[in-house]
Formats: C-alpha cells, structure tokens, sequence
C-alpha cells in the first residue's frame, strides 16, 4: 500500500465541519468514487468528526489518499485528546450513547466504509481510521 | 521615549500633517473613489492627535500601554469604518504606515547633533507605528467577522421558508446543513405556520441537504415528533438514492415516518390525505360536447 497524498486538518467547532465534509468530497472526487460511496464516505466521516466535538472538544483529522493493487482509496484518520472510551465494544454497539443521541455513530460508520479500526486509551485519548476504497469494496 | 521627541511632534504638527496629507494624496494607493479628501484628512487629524496626546504621556512606551488604548479606540473605529467601505486591509494599513516618514523628519531635525538619540527614537516611534498598523488588520478582521455573523443570521432566517402549497398542506424546503441551531428555527416556523394556517400535513422535503448523519436524522425525527404532537401528519420528501441506502447502512430508522423521493409525490400522498383528486379536464371535448 502506498500514500499518494496527505493533508490534515484541525477541527475545533461545529462549523468546521462543513468545510471539512466538502474537503473530504473533493478527495472523493479526486480518485473518480462514485456518488454511492462518496455519500457513505462522507457521511461516516461526519458522523466521527461530530463525536470528536462532542465527546472531546475537537480533535485533528489526517486525510490521505492510498492505494493498494491499483485501486485507490481514501483514508481518514481522526486523532482526538478527549477522555477516551472505556469500553469499545460496547460503544460499538447499535443503539449505546452516552450521549443521548440514536447511538448510531461508531457502529453505524463500521458498517459504512470498508476498513474501520478504532483505538482509544482512557484518559488520554481516541484514534479512529477509516478506509473507503474507490470501488466500495 | 524622550519627553523631547513628543514636544517636537506636537511642535511641528501642522507641517507634519501636510506632508502626510501630500504623501498619501500622491499616493498611487490612495482611494478616493471610496473617501473623499476631506474625510482623509479629518481621519489623519484625528489619528495624528491621538498619537501626539500618547506619546505626551509617557517616557516608557509600548504600543501595548494603558496610554495608548484612547489610540486604538480611534484607529478601531477607522479601521472598521474603512473595512465596510470596501477598503483592503493593505490600504488601511498602508495609512497608518505613511505616517512614518513625515514623523521622521520633524524627529531628525530636533536630533541633528545627536546621532545617537536620533537612532533610538526613530526606532521607538517606528515600532508604535508598526504596532498600531499591525492593529488595524486585527480591528479589521473583527469588522469584517461581524459582517460574517450577520450576514450567517440573515442566511438562516432566509433559508427556511415555510411554503403553503395547498390549502392545509405546507411544504419546508431545507437547504444546507441541519444543525441543532438550523433545527430549532425550522422547528420553530413550522409549528407556528402550521398554528397560523390550520394546516394538518407538513411536507419536509431534504432534496438541497447535502449529507443525512445520525445527528441530522435525529433532528428530523423530532422535528416530526412535535409535528405529530400538534395533529399535524409529516412527510420527508427529496430523499435522494445515494442517502437512502448511506441512512440503511447507519441503522436508522425512518420506518415510522412517511418518505418520499421526489416533493411532487410527497404531495400527491398529501392530497389523498386529504381526499383531494387533481385530474386532467381535456378541455377540448368538453367544448365539443356542448
């Protein structure tokens, strides 16, 4: 796998993720995602840059354009600082929040994009990557 | 600053001020399309003074001191006056900066038979100067964040119109994001429009929203929550191919709301709600008829 472009950018309020969404969709774009997957890109990439804001005051976001046996693919990591999640796999279940919302944020964006991987420490912080390949698969 | 330097700025202002004035009226920069000569040269006066009356003050000065807020006040209220105007932040700063050489040159006649005062007080007075130039692209910005802010409101009160299409049914075209900010304002329209025109059936229609997350999708379901609450009956039209299956794939769950793809066929439901029949008359064979 390669890294054929790479860019980051910080999230800090809520109206940081509107310009950060159209980023991602330029990224989409820019390797030809059709608009099925560019759609579930970037909605997954909302839903995690929201949590970040919520539950850690913001956080920074790592955009990379990859690619692996000729396919490319959009790679996101989100990096945040907050007080982390105690337990994972619950987190990763339909319907938990913490937060009073659907409870659909962690599990919903696995099931949206191709490679979900998600690390978090208490206390110190969360990591969240995602990878949406150009063909949805 | 030496107590001499600021005697002999206030000395020498009126010759000061008129070189100033020539500069900045020579200038290839100058604007006077946006001001005319008169306001200039009431905006110089009142800088020139407000310097003069800050370095009187103090023997010890900073730009940051307490002596120069009156200063700032002054270049403030310039600068945001200019930014509405259409001036560049260059420019604005560009007046603050032409102010040097004119200030010099009083300065070095005062000093000619002391180099060495001549060079710190040129020094001293140039960083006032660059310091207060550097402070009208901050007084600056804020002028023009505030025109932002405002112009965000004027956005938001504008783009949720609340549309009565049919007697008793309202359409809500949204566009842009649903924030909670966003939400609360439809929210707020809809219910009071659905009191003000007695209407029984919303249409929702989300075609202009560019992505539906979890968040947004929450704040429609309660949105038609509270539509419900007050007996009205609510239809979330637009929903386009590509965010039908992303809002399958996050798991949630729109099974209790009525949808639709397209606003004309949200209507069409509407209509059968309210057993209201829209036909095609061929006008032609009834003419013929009679």
């Amino acid at each position: 796998m390669i890294v054929i472009s790479k860019d980051s950018m910080g999230i800090i309020r809520e109206q940081d993720v509107v310009p950060f969404r159209s980023r991602v969709k330029e990224y989409a774009t820019k390797i030809g995602m059709s608009l099925v997957n560019q759609t579930k890109l970037i909605t997954a990439a909302s839903e995690l840059v929201r949590n970040m804001l919520k539950y850690a005051n913001g956080g920074i976001v790592t955009l990379e354009i990859i690619s692996k046996n000729g396919i490319s693919g959009v790679r996101l990591t989100f990096e945040d600082k907050g007080p982390g999640i105690k337990d994972i796999q619950l987190a990763m279940k339909d319907g938990f929040s913490t937060g009073r919302s659907l409870g659909l944020g962690l599990p919903g964006t696995k099931r949206l994009v191709n490679e979900f991987d998600i690390k978090s420490v208490p206390g110190e912080g969360t990591t969240v990557t995602i990878t949406h390949w150009k063909n949805g698969r | 600053m030496k107590k001499a330097t600021a005697q002999a700025v206030k000395k020498n202002k009126i010759q000061i001020l008129e070189n100033w004035m020539k500069f900045q009226l020579t200038d290839e920069g100058l604007r006077d399309d946006l001001m005319n000569n008169e306001e200039l040269h009431a905006q110089s006066v009142l800088l020139l003074d407000a310097l003069i009356r800050a370095m009187e003050t103090g023997e010890t000065l900073h730009a940051s001191s307490r002596e120069f807020d009156p200063i700032r006040d002054v270049l403030g209220e310039i600068s945001v006056m200019r930014a509405r105007r259409g001036y560049s932040p260059r420019e604005t700063a560009s007046f603050v900066l032409s102010l040097k050489q004119s200030l010099f040159d009083a300065i070095e006649k005062e000093y000619k038979k002391e180099p060495e005062s001549l060079y710190k007080e040129i020094i001293a007075v140039n960083n006032i100067l660059d310091a207060l130039s550097i402070f009208t692209f901050e007084a600056f910005l804020k002028g023009r964040e505030e025109i932002i802010l405002r112009q965000t409101d004027e956005i938001n009160e504008i783009s949720t119109p609340v549309i009565r299409v049919w007697e008793g049914i309202l359409a809500l075209p949204i566009i842009g994001t649903l924030d909670s900010a966003r939400t609360q304002i439809v929210m707020e329209n809809l219910l009071q429009e659905i009191v003000a025109t007695n209407s029984s059936i919303a249409i929702l229609d989300i075609s202009g929203v560019p992505a539906v997350d979890s968040l947004v999708a929450q704040h429609l379901i309660k949105t038609v929550s509270a539509t419900r609450l007050m007996g009205a009956e609510c239809i979330i039209s637009g929903i386009r191919a590509e965010i039908a299956q992303t809002i399958v794939h996050l798991g949630i769950d729109l099974s209790n709301i009525k949808t639709k793809a397209s606003l004309a066929s949200a209507l069409r439901v509407a209509f059968d709600m309210m057993n209201v029949e829209v036909k095609k008359v061929d006008r032609r064979s009834n003419i013929l008829l009679k």
